[in-house]
């Protein structure tokens, strides 16, 4: 509570997203449980834990994916709730990448990363089409713009999910899991894509396994198990000196 | 579909394959006694008079045939694929000529005039000399029209009811089971019926065609409908969620996204289904609409040749449907480039 009048206090770190007791059942199971979290702009956060601690489905609640049973979401300041009309201008914000790419099939690259700012933002076509350039540049990948997404590996084509949701120009970036699916020797490529994301100065909230990234990216290092926040953390002392005894069986394994 | 690499042995070059094979078909065409044919006829130099060859007779025009088939069979066998596809085809096609040939038809009847053409009130630009020339150009432009309308009309109910089943809108998806299980329940020929003579009950004055339009496609709107129900399903929950997270609104994603990914699996079904609905059209003839059917019935039933035009309807019906494959195979194909 403490923590929630300081920052209510100075508007100017008001927090792009915040949590407060959020819980969330599938059915008799509770996968989030009663979860307070602030995420102030700029501020990157790495989320971990084992698998099924509920990691995936908080990051998923963040834009409304799944749907909270109990607690308040805000994120920009908007409540996302039920009822709520423009979920869809509060997700035009909120940037995610998936573990499994989700690209477009029927659509090349470019129009990949237009789709989103020209059939939703009702950007111009040709607008649209440097802005998605620009930033199949930024991800390293301009020369693939007219191919189809399955002709590309899987790093390639995690990057370009990363451009189609940096072309809504969001103020957030969630990103999920999105190295657990790709070869190892094409891991270090998307990461580094990450990074420079990070230097950017994104807003940027990372469920991964990564923990070198984490170490070199992150603000804060949330781990998660069975559907808690066990410990957070700076990137030194939650590695270097973790307080939990889950969280250290944890880490024992990620980093053994 | 997957070919395995590995290339097995041809039965028909199977010693043991072959002898079983031989002495089954000699069996067979010994069972039906072939003597009194055109076979026997031909072997009667050996056989001498087919009536009185019995036992040896019976025997010799089986096993000649026996040889002949097997022969055909080992020989097509050696040829290439493609090669060996064209010639059972080919067999195949003549077979079904012999088969039409033993009805002994009169086949030029096809192609004289028409008792219709000479009265006074069928001096209108359709008529034509020939009973074949009415068929095509009266029958087969009815066939086609009303197929396509009809076709068009099930391929935008299939869209709305295929959404609607979709959502958790209640009334939507009773009213979208509801007709489906309704339209798919009744027989084509009893809505056919029903439509033409139910509407009028209520007021509604309808004329044959169009009843006959709305009842096929009201009853392949509600199969297609299951088909593109299944083909929307099909697409990876993943899609949605990326334009979900996008901002996409549903109607969006539907337009731009998931229809668009779910053409290539909707395709082949639904080609099916035109096909079928392109045969069923002649179900409204029993409405009197001039259309191949109606017309093949009309034309040989004056003089009793029946079955000639039957069989020019069942020619020009098949026609048609390899026409509809080849275009749904291109479809298919270009589908498969694509993505």
């Amino acid at each position: 509570m403490a923590n929630n009048i300081k920052t209510q206090s100075n508007s100017e770190s008001n927090p792009i997203i915040s949590l407060k007791g959020v819980s969330k059942w599938y059915d008799d199971f509770q996968a989030l449980k009663n979860i307070d979290l602030e995420v102030k702009l700029k501020e990157k956060i790495v989320i971990c834990g084992p698998s099924g601690s509920g990691k995936s489905t908080l990051i998923r609640c963040l834009n409304r994916l799944e749907a909270h049973q109990e607690g308040e979401i805000h994120i920009t300041g908007i409540e996302l709730h039920e009822r709520m009309k423009d979920i869809d201008t509060v997700r035009q914000d909120i940037g995610m990448v998936f573990q499994s790419f989700n690209l477009f099939p029927h659509l090349t690259v470019l129009e990949n990363c237009m789709a989103g700012p020209n059939w939703v933002r009702g950007i111009d076509e040709k607008e649209a089409k440097e802005r998605a350039m620009a930033l199949l540049k930024q991800v390293k990948i301009p020369e693939q713009a007219d191919k189809y997404p399955e002709q590309l590996s899987g790093g390639q084509q995690q990057r370009v999910a990363i451009a189609r949701s940096l072309c809504m120009q969001p103020k957030v970036m969630l990103f999920d899991e999105p190295t657990s699916a790709l070869d190892p020797e094409m891991v270090s490529e998307v990461l580094d894509t990450m990074v420079e994301l990070a230097k950017s100065g994104m807003t940027m909230i990372c469920v991964t396994h990564e923990m070198g990234f984490a170490k070199q990216v992150a603000d804060r290092i949330i781990f998660m198990d069975e559907g808690e926040i066990v410990e957070q953390n700076i990137p030194e002392e939650f590695f270097n000196n973790p307080q939990n005894d889950r969280t250290k069986a944890f880490l024992d394994q990620v980093l053994s | 579909m997957f070919v395995d690499t590995v290339i097995e042995d041809k039965a028909l070059h199977k010693p043991v394959f072959l002898i079983g094979l031989s002495v089954t078909v000699l069996a067979i065409f010994f069972a039906f006694n072939l003597t009194n044919t055109i076979f026997g006829e031909f072997l009667s130099p050996v056989i001498g008079n087919p009536e009185e060859s019995g036992f040896f007779g019976r025997l010799a025009v089986s096993f000649v045939l026996t040889i002949l088939f097997v022969g055909n069979l080992l020989l097509i066998s050696f040829a290439r694929l493609k090669i060996q596809i064209l010639i059972v085809w080919i067999e195949l096609f003549l077979l079904f000529l012999a088969f039409a040939y033993s009805f002994d038809l009169e086949i030029a009847y096809i192609f004289q005039n028409d008792f219709i053409c000479s009265t006074e009130s069928a001096r209108a630009k359709l008529c034509t000399p020939s009973k074949i020339g009415l068929m095509i150009s009266k029958g087969l432009f009815t066939t086609i029209y009303i197929s396509a309308v009809s076709i068009a009309i099930a391929t935008v109910i299939a869209i709305v009811g295929a959404v609607a089943k979709l959502s958790n809108n209640g009334f939507a998806y009773a009213i979208s089971s509801f007709y489906t299980s309704l339209f798919r329940g009744l027989p084509l020929l009893l809505q056919i019926y029903l439509i033409y003579m139910g509407l009028p009950q209520l007021g509604f004055m309808i004329d044959a065609i169009p009843s006959g339009i709305a009842a096929l496609s009201l009853c392949y709107g509600a199969y297609m409908t299951e088909i593109f129900r299944a083909g929307i399903q099909s697409i990876p929950k993943g899609q949605w969620e990326a334009s979900r997270a996008l901002g996409f609104k549903f109607g969006l994603i539907l337009r731009k996204i998931i229809l668009p990914q779910s053409i290539p699996i909707i395709v082949p079904p639904t080609g099916n289904q035109f096909i079928a609905m392109l045969k069923d059209s002649s179900l409204v003839s029993v409405l009197g609409i001039w259309e191949l059917m109606f017309l093949a019935k009309k034309l040989g039933a004056k003089d009793f040749n029946h079955l000639e035009m039957l069989l020019t309807a069942a020619m020009i019906y098949w026609v048609l449907t390899i026409i509809l494959e080849m275009i749904q195979a291109r479809i298919e194909s270009k589908y498969k480039q694509k993505t």
